[in-house]
């Protein structure tokens, strides 16, 4: 080579040198983080002041000027409403074994999202034990529900040496849920006296009108998911009108809809009950939006599925109910749990649409104007906003955790 | 092979067997069941409504509709009609929107650029701002501002801002501008100066695209766009000032936001906000890397590779759900009602109770929703077409 000549090799080891100074310590991360140039020092600085200044006076407020009682006193209000209070116990019952069969099967399907979300419903539990030990519910419900969380772990724990298999589990949620839903209703009788669906209240009607709109809405969407894609033109055109007409319209005029019209549209003498109105409303609304997330899964599943479902002989039918369906509604669960904590913010709406039910929101509404606690508004809804972040703070903490699985574990 | 085989065996298929004859009767059994359930329904509702002694049809919207509406941005008194009381709230409505969806895409473009800030404690804020936003219900939200504004203090208490401006219980009081006499000329002058700011644009983007040297015009379109308003302003003398004025029990003049307008246009903006900064968020950690490594190679500044080359090519990405933002700011708007705003819904639910045609009422308020919906993801539409052509 015509370059040899001009290499050079250096003839002496050189000199060590001291290793690079890591910026490392609690000084260099300030430096970088909070003082990286002088912009930045000015934001540190006056967001800071005005941090520490707006967090001193909400604790200032929150400590000495805050009315808490108005919470405590109506705690019961708060949490079943209406419901009277000798049949309470029916309440904490149906906690105890949904506790219970979420704790279980969060243990067996060894996921960390649903680990997440035992977590959150123990501590939830504890937290609630505590305020209503020191509320008008008194200390033995308090006890009762704290119990409920002691459950939730104990059941876990338990579940993870012997996990139930999916089939059992499937079936106890699936026989659980309507029974638990009797139980709360009551058939009548000295036992189980007949507790209608009005006096419900509070925080377990908003549970009664989120979790029964997901349920109810699921199958509704699927159906309209499918129809939307479906290669029949009529039945692609029925289903995308109705999708885009209810996306279009805001949740409260379906709902005032549904508490006006639904009345006019049953035969004669036939009377349904507010609960259900809002029910019907909210399954209708949510069906729309639970479509439009299946519809994401059905188009993320390669054509290859489907070809290959036909080359095997398999009619519509069994080709969605065997290879399309169980991909895509698997691959749209984070998606649908989003759905869920909007359908739970959106439950408040019923308190002004004119459904005349008192969940959540509405009972607030209602213990503000009692007399005894005229001028304590700011520290119901901040007490309602509370109960609100952390139910939808820890779902979504499960469907970021969710969500992260299903990408690692992607078939 | 002959040709006409194919032909013999397609029409030994027996019909409910031929794929084609199934396609139709499917189709047609789908609209037969679809229209029974429209017929039974609303017979039933026909025959319930004249049970009930209801009304169908928009006759009453010509009646005289007897309810007050708070503020209004058309004049409207008890004595008009149905029609215009439903008119009134409409604008009410679409001003809210409006003025809605500017506010919030602006501090929601703050919050996202926050949210990639380098600053820890900015970063942190903002993220706790958009969890605390995303995770409490909209109208909690509402609920809770309009609460908030009425501890303000009493009107003989106001506390007195900077330019004539009082805040109290009653709302936020404003000088009002009235036009003078050198209004129109005032305004002349700023169409003038948007019109050469559109014109330099147009000037050196035609340049560019003949790949001719770029004029810097930023500095010039600023001048006629600021600059001569502002001197029309000093020497034309075009508004005068209505300035609010304290008696006894209230204010009088100038211009009012009202408690329950604020507490809606400000609830909506920051609930809205948390959601557009997590689009703009996503959308600008979506530009590939190389794309800064490379504008920065070039030689561009950090202000001009965020001009040139990032925004562009985030806003593809950012506009289909900033479009969506757009339209849940609409239709949230609906829920106005909590706090005593006037808008479509407030106002078409009092008119429902009184008119005595509940359905006629409920179809006409949900089309308008729809039409707005509609309306707006047709502009958003557009404009998204107009953004996406920057793709090769």
């Amino acid at each position: 080579m015509t370059a040899e000549g001009e290499r050079w090799v250096r003839p002496t080891i050189g000199e060590r040198l001291p290793p690079p100074i890591e910026p490392v310590g609690p000084r260099a991360w300030l430096r970088q983080n909070l003082f990286n140039g002088w912009v930045s020092s000015i934001v540190t600085v006056v967001l800071g002041s005005v941090l520490i200044m707006v967090g001193f006076l909400i604790a200032e407020w929150a400590v000495t000027d805050a009315r808490w009682g108005v919470v405590t006193s109506n705690f019961r209000l708060f949490l079943i409403g209406q419901y009277p209070a000798d049949e309470a116990w029916r309440v904490w019952l149906a906690l105890l074994i949904a506790s219970v069969l979420t704790g279980v099967s969060a243990a067996s399907t060894a996921s960390r999202a649903t680990r997440t979300l035992a977590a959150g419903l123990a501590a939830g539990q504890a937290l609630l034990g505590l305020l209503a030990a020191s509320s008008d519910l008194g200390p033995l419900v308090g006890l009762a529900i704290a119990l409920n969380a002691i459950a939730v772990w104990a059941v876990f724990l338990g579940a993870l040496r012997f996990p139930m298999s999916r089939r059992v589990r499937t079936i106890a949620w699936i026989v659980a849920v309507p029974a638990l839903f009797v139980l709360l209703q009551g058939i009548g009788g000295p036992l189980l006296r007949l507790v209608p669906t009005n006096l419900w209240g509070g925080l377990l009607l908003t549970f009664l009108l989120s979790v029964g709109g997901i349920v109810l809405s699921f199958p509704f969407g699927v159906l309209l998911a499918l129809g939307r894609r479906s290669n029949l033109p009529v039945v692609r055109v029925l289903s995308t009108v109705y999708i885009e007409i209810v996306r279009g319209v805001p949740l409260v005029t379906i709902l005032f809809m549904a508490a006006i019209l639904l009345p006019l549209l049953l035969p004669g003498g036939l009377r349904i009950e507010h609960v259900f109105r809002a029910l019907a409303g909210i399954t209708l609304f949510s069906a729309a939006y639970v479509a439009e997330n299946v519809r994401g899964g059905l188009q993320a599943i390669p054509t290859g599925q489907i070809e290959a479902a036909n080359a095997i002989g398999l009619n519509a039918i069994q080709r969605n109910l065997y290879i399309v369906l169980p991909q895509a509604l698997r691959s749209v669960i984070p998606a649908n749990v989003g759905l869920f904590i909007s359908l739970l913010k959106d439950t408040t709406l019923v308190a002004i649409a004119g459904t005349g039910l008192l969940e959540l929101l509405g009972i607030g509404r209602a213990v503000v104007a009692q007399p005894a606690w005229i001028g304590a508004q700011i520290e119901v809804y901040v007490f309602i906003s509370v109960v609100f972040f952390f139910l939808c703070y820890a779902m979504s903490q499960a469907s970021y955790r969710l969500e992260e699985e299903m990408g690692v574990g992607k078939r | 092979m002959t040709v006409a085989a194919p032909a013999q065996r397609a029409t030994s298929v027996p019909p409910w067997r031929d794929l084609r004859v199934l396609r139709i009767v499917a189709q047609l059994v789908a609209l037969g069941l679809v229209l029974l359930a429209a017929y039974v329904l609303w017979t039933t509702l026909a025959q319930n409504m004249a049970a009930a002694r209801l009304s169908v049809g928009f006759e009453f919207l010509r009646a005289r509709a007897g309810f007050d509406i708070a503020q209004s941005v058309i004049p409207y008194s008890p004595s008009d009609s149905y029609g215009h009381a439903f008119l009134a709230g409409l604008i009410n409505t679409l001003m809210v929107g409006f003025v809605g969806i500017v506010l919030a895409t602006i501090l929601g473009i703050f919050v996202g650029v926050a949210r990639l800030s380098s600053n820890w404690l900015l970063n942190r804020i903002a993220s706790g701002y958009v969890e605390i936003m995303r995770n409490t219900p909209l109208l909690v939200q509402l609920i809770f501002i309009y609460v908030v504004l009425l501890q303000l203090p009493t009107v003989s208490n106001s506390i007195a801002l900077p330019g004539s401006i009082f805040l109290n219980q009653r709302g936020l009081f404003m000088p009002r501008p009235v036009a003078d006499t050198g209004y129109w000329a005032w305004l002349a002058l700023i169409l003038l100066g948007v019109v050469l700011a559109i014109a330099g644009s147009l000037f050196s983007r035609s340049r560019r695209e003949r790949g001719q040297p770029m004029y810097r015009l930023g500095r010039l379109t600023l001048l006629a766009m600021l600059g001569l308003p502002i001197v029309g302003y000093v020497f034309l003398q075009p508004l005068t000032f209505d300035m609010p004025v304290q008696e006894r029990f209230n204010f009088v003049g100038g211009v009012v936001l009202s408690p329950p307008f604020v507490a809606l246009l400000l609830g909506l903006i920051i609930y809205t906000a948390a959601f557009i900064g997590e689009v703009v968020r996503g959308g600008i950690q979506a530009v590939r890397r190389g794309q800064l490594e490379a504008a920065y190679a070039i030689g561009l500044s950090p202000a001009q590779t965020l001009r040139l080359i990032v925004f562009p090519q985030a806003l593809r990405i950012i506009v289909p759900p900033l479009t969506s933002q757009y339209l849940n700011l609409a239709k949230n708007s609906s829920l106005a009602i909590a706090v005593g705003f006037p808008d479509l819904f407030s106002v078409t639910r009092t008119m429902a109770n009184q008119t005595g045609a509940p359905v006629s009422v409920i179809v006409l308020v949900m089309s308008t929703y729809l039409a707005i919906s509609l309306f707006t993801s047709l502009l958003m539409n557009i404009y998204n077409r107009r953004v996406q052509v920057l793709e090769r």
